[in-house]
């Protein structure tokens, strides 16, 4: 079924993070509370770095690096902004003087 | 470009120096300078008379649009020459009536003088034009400029109201004549009457034959008001009395006789022709009489006696086009009928045009036109009275005036009619005859009503708004001259056989006429004079007893008008099609959303299978991975997420997962570039929407799931399935290879770039990414202006600004 040891490995780890995000999926949904839904959404991104990583290799290809790291600072900005949004409910501050 | 071409179009020539002639010689009347012009056109079209009563006709063209054969082609025969001395002569008197007519001080002189030499200008144009175009557009002219002299008193509603329904029904008329202009055209691809005459065997074996003769004769009647369009003429009665003499007895609405008299050549010999013709025509003249005589009103009468008139001439060309069908040299019999028509024709503009300046005269010097209020005016008026007896008299048929010969050919002609021994006449014909008897005996009582109503009887001058008193001579001198006309033609009709000859011979196809003009008074004792003696006897024992018989009127249900049906009409029109938009139209956006998907998913979806262009071909297809299965469930389940969630904050998140996992897929796809893209705006419109979720008003923020509706349910899963159809359909059937192999080779070679989507996006094809640039800047400037500019809040301040 597969050429080589090291895409048995790779798809093997594909799943398991496939089945992890899917869990994540459920809490997003399910979530009771909206911190646990953005939780799930940060770990979803770092999931999708690690999906994106496994396929480059997989693809044999460099060209997604740029959408790894553009992931990894995506993610953290959103998760950044949901929860200062969370703790104040603004997401960029107004200077009281102007 | 000839005189004749300048002569025509001088009175709109004219017309723009009026206003300044008005300016500036305030001191004199401006109609003095306005009548020069008709009695110089006048004098012009005498010097024709010797043209055409040698046979001979005058024809100068100038190319207007030559690329689709419309010129502006003049054709003078004896036909359009009749009405061109009409409309110039007796155009002539009523300028120098309105003179007297029109206070210098209170009236827009102006205006009035631009509208009546614009209609004079359209006129002559209609009568003389040889190109069926040509002759639309002034046809056109007069309805416009018809319309701005009936509405010359804008400030009363009536006045508006009856311009408003002229221009409607002679508007609808014309168009639909035009519509059988363009029929005429396609069967003898020509615009030109003389051309069309000429090829006339194509056009009466041609199978629009038919309905191009009724669209003709739609226009025909609704410009000469015929019935049922003729309830236009009596609210025109509403203008200035020169207008109503001049456009609504002598010229315009003798267009529509005009027409059916040029048309004749063409159409005329075909039983439809010849029904509806002299149908509508003694209809007409039945209805119009029998009305007249309950009128109150002096011009009410008088235009429902137009439209009588109108139907009596109208029926004799009915009757004159069975001559065509005969076409046999010698005993034509039918074309005595169309001699009338054009002798009434010329009677009638005569004495109607003096009639009408009398009611005018008697309106003007007493204030009223109400026979109720009217009486006694003999003695005070005694030249007026003169006037009106020789005017009615010639109207009701009674010798020695013109009106008389004409009603004794009418006669002849209508028992002539029972004659014709085809179209069902052996059994219908009977009809002609005695409506048109019955009609004449009405014409004889409401001229009698008209004559002795007004000028005999108790003077009551209490109930008169001014002192009553004989009018200027300038305003006498045009009813004048037309009264003397109507006695001279009565005396010695022979002077005419020189203008009705020519216009005869333009009338009937040339191989039917063989007459000769003979009008005499006396024709020895036959049945046509014991008519007319029938004519005077019930005529007058019916005038004596009208108190008596006058209520049958009141048996007519009112609510079965004419009238009452045109206004309902126009009323139902505006209602209907306010409540079809209504019904359409309600301001919400889901209905017409609903409305373009329904009209997508039908036409589309009807479209693509009735041309059975939805195939599927699975030969080119690649193998599906895992991952993409896996990738489309997550994206389902999302979307599904979207639609049947409570909470619109659990929208928003997994919308965004559907875009997460769509730039996934451009992964997979091996898309980076795409991949990139689409995570930086897929997280910036998550970030929009949630901004848009937080500002919600608090009442709206209920949590609510979508509710279901069925339409929605239908109409969704079909554009989803219409979509997937074609989407199937277009991937199964590539007719061509794709181009990409050019891009691919070139990038590197031709613009120095590895990336092949970034060369095509900035090199290849850069005008694209010009153009969304430019798309992103507009955004951004219109968000701007947007948050920023807002309007001034009642207290003059902004809102939301600190």
């Amino acid at each position: 079924m597969f050429s080589s040891p090291l895409e048995t490995l790779l798809t093997i780890s594909l799943f398991i993070i496939s089945v992890a995000t899917l869990g994540l999926v459920y809490r997003v949904i399910k979530g009771p509370s909206v911190p646990d839904r953005v939780m799930a959404l940060d770990s979803i991104g770092i999931n999708l770095i690690a999906i994106t990583a496994i396929m480059s290799i997989m693809l044999n290809t460099d060209a997604f690096l740029e959408v790894i790291l553009l992931i990894g600072v995506i993610a953290f900005i959103g998760t950044v902004a949901f929860s200062k949004f969370l703790q104040k409910g603004e997401i960029i501050e107004y200077d009281r003087d102007n | 470009m000839s005189l004749i071409h300048l002569v025509i179009l001088s009175p709109l020539l004219v017309a723009v120096l009026v206003p300044f002639l008005h300016k500036y010689f305030k001191k004199i009347h401006t109609g003095w300078f306005v009548l020069v012009l008709p009695l110089v056109l006048f004098i012009y079209f005498l010097q024709y008379l010797g043209t055409t009563m040698s046979g001979e006709t005058y024809t100068s063209s100038m190319k207007w649009i030559p690329s689709i054969g419309i010129d502006f082609t003049i054709y003078v025969d004896g036909l359009g020459l009749l009405f061109a001395l009409l409309i110039t002569g007796i155009g002539a008197l009523v300028v120098l009536y309105s003179i007297y007519y029109l206070s210098k001080e209170k009236e827009a002189l102006n205006t009035f003088y631009v509208y009546l030499l614009m209609f004079m200008g359209a006129m002559l144009g209609v009568v003389l034009s040889d190109n069926l175009i040509v002759m639309y557009s002034f046809w056109e002219l007069t309805s416009i400029s018809s319309f701005l002299l009936i509405s010359y008193w804008y400030h009363r509603e009536k006045s508006r109201y009856g311009a408003l329904k002229s221009m409607l029904i002679t508007v609808f008329g014309g168009l639909a004549m035009l519509a059988g202009i363009i029929l005429l055209y396609i069967m003898t691809g020509s615009f030109s009457i003389r051309e069309i005459i000429a090829n006339v065997d194509v056009v009466t074996s041609h199978e629009l034959f038919v309905p191009a003769l009724l669209l003709f004769l739609l226009g025909a009647f609704t410009k000469s008001a015929q019935f049922p369009f003729h309830i236009w003429l009596p609210d025109a009665m509403e203008a200035p009395t020169p207008v109503s003499a001049y456009l609504h007895s002598a010229t315009m609405v003798k267009a529509g006789i005009y027409l059916v008299a040029r048309m004749s050549p063409v159409f005329a010999g075909a039983p439809e022709w010849f029904w509806l013709v002299s149908g509508f025509g003694i209809v007409t003249l039945f209805w119009g009489s029998f009305t007249a005589v309950k009128q109150t009103d002096l011009k009410s009468i008088l235009a429902f006696s137009t439209v009588s008139q109108l139907g009596l001439i109208m029926s004799l060309l009915g009757v004159g086009s069975a001559a065509a069908y005969y076409d046999y040299i010698g005993e034509n019999a039918y074309t005595i009928a169309t001699l009338a028509a054009v002798f009434h024709l010329i009677n009638h503009a005569t004495f109607k045009g003096s009639l009408f300046m009398v009611v005018g005269i008697v309106d003007h010097e007493t204030g009223t036109r109400d026979i109720r209020k009217l009486g006694g005016l003999m003695n005070v008026m005694p030249i007026t009275f003169s006037l009106a007896l020789i005017g009615t008299f010639s109207m009701a048929g009674l010798p020695p005036f013109n009106g008389f010969l004409s009603k004794e050919m009418f006669f002849t002609g209508m028992l002539k009619a029972i004659d014709i021994s085809a179209w069902n006449m052996d059994t219908f014909g009977i009809i002609f005859p005695v409506l048109a008897w019955v009609a004449s005996v009405f014409t004889f009582i409401y001229s009698m009503v008209l004559l002795f109503k007004t000028f005999t009887g108790k003077l009551q001058v209490e109930k008169l708004d001014k002192e009553p008193h004989e009018a200027p001579i300038g305003m006498l001198i045009p009813p004048i001259i037309l009264a003397s006309l109507v006695v001279i033609f009565g005396f010695f009709p022979m002077l005419l056989k020189g203008v009705i000859e020519p216009a005869l011979y333009s009338i009937l196809p040339s191989n039917v006429l063989s007459v000769e003009v003979k009008i005499y008074h006396w024709h020895g004792f036959n049945t046509e004079l014991f008519m007319t003696l029938g004519v005077v006897l019930f005529g007058v024992l019916l005038y004596l007893s009208v108190a008596k018989w006058g209520k049958i009127y009141e048996w007519f249900p009112q609510k079965l008008t004419l009238n009452k049906l045109y206004d309902g009409g126009l009323i139902g029109l505006e209602r209907g099609s306010a409540a079809f938009t209504k019904s359409h139209m309600t301001g919400f956006i889901r209905d017409y959303l609903v409305m373009i998907f329904g009209f997508m998913v039908v036409l589309l979806g009807v479209l693509l299978f009735s041309t059975g262009a939805f195939e599927t071909n699975l030969t080119n297809v690649a193998p599906v991975g895992l991952y993409e299965v896996i990738l489309a469930l997550v994206m389902v389940a999302a979307a599904l997420t979207t639609l049947i969630t409570k909470s619109r904050l659990t929208a928003i998140i997994s919308l965004g997962v559907v875009g997460y996992a769509m730039s996934l897929f451009f992964v997979l796809f091996r898309a980076p570039d795409l991949a990139l893209t689409q995570l930086i705006v897929e997280t910036v419109s998550v970030a929009l929407f949630l901004l848009c979720f937080y500002h919600l008003p608090e009442i709206a923020k209920e949590m609510n799931r979508l509710r279901f509706r069925l339409t929605n349910f239908i109409i969704s899963v079909s554009v989803g399935l219409v979509v997937i159809f074609i989407g199937l359909s277009v991937n199964s059937s590539r007719l061509f290879e794709s181009i990409s192999d050019y891009f691919e080779e070139a990038s590197y070679a031709e613009a120095g770039g590895k990336n092949m989507v970034n060369v095509i996006l900035v090199d290849f094809r850069g005008l694209d990414t010009l153009f969304e640039i430019a798309v992103l800047t507009i955004a951004a400037f219109g968000i701007f202006a947007m948050i920023k500019l807002r309007l001034n809040d009642k207290k003059g301040g902004v809102k939301g600004e600190s």
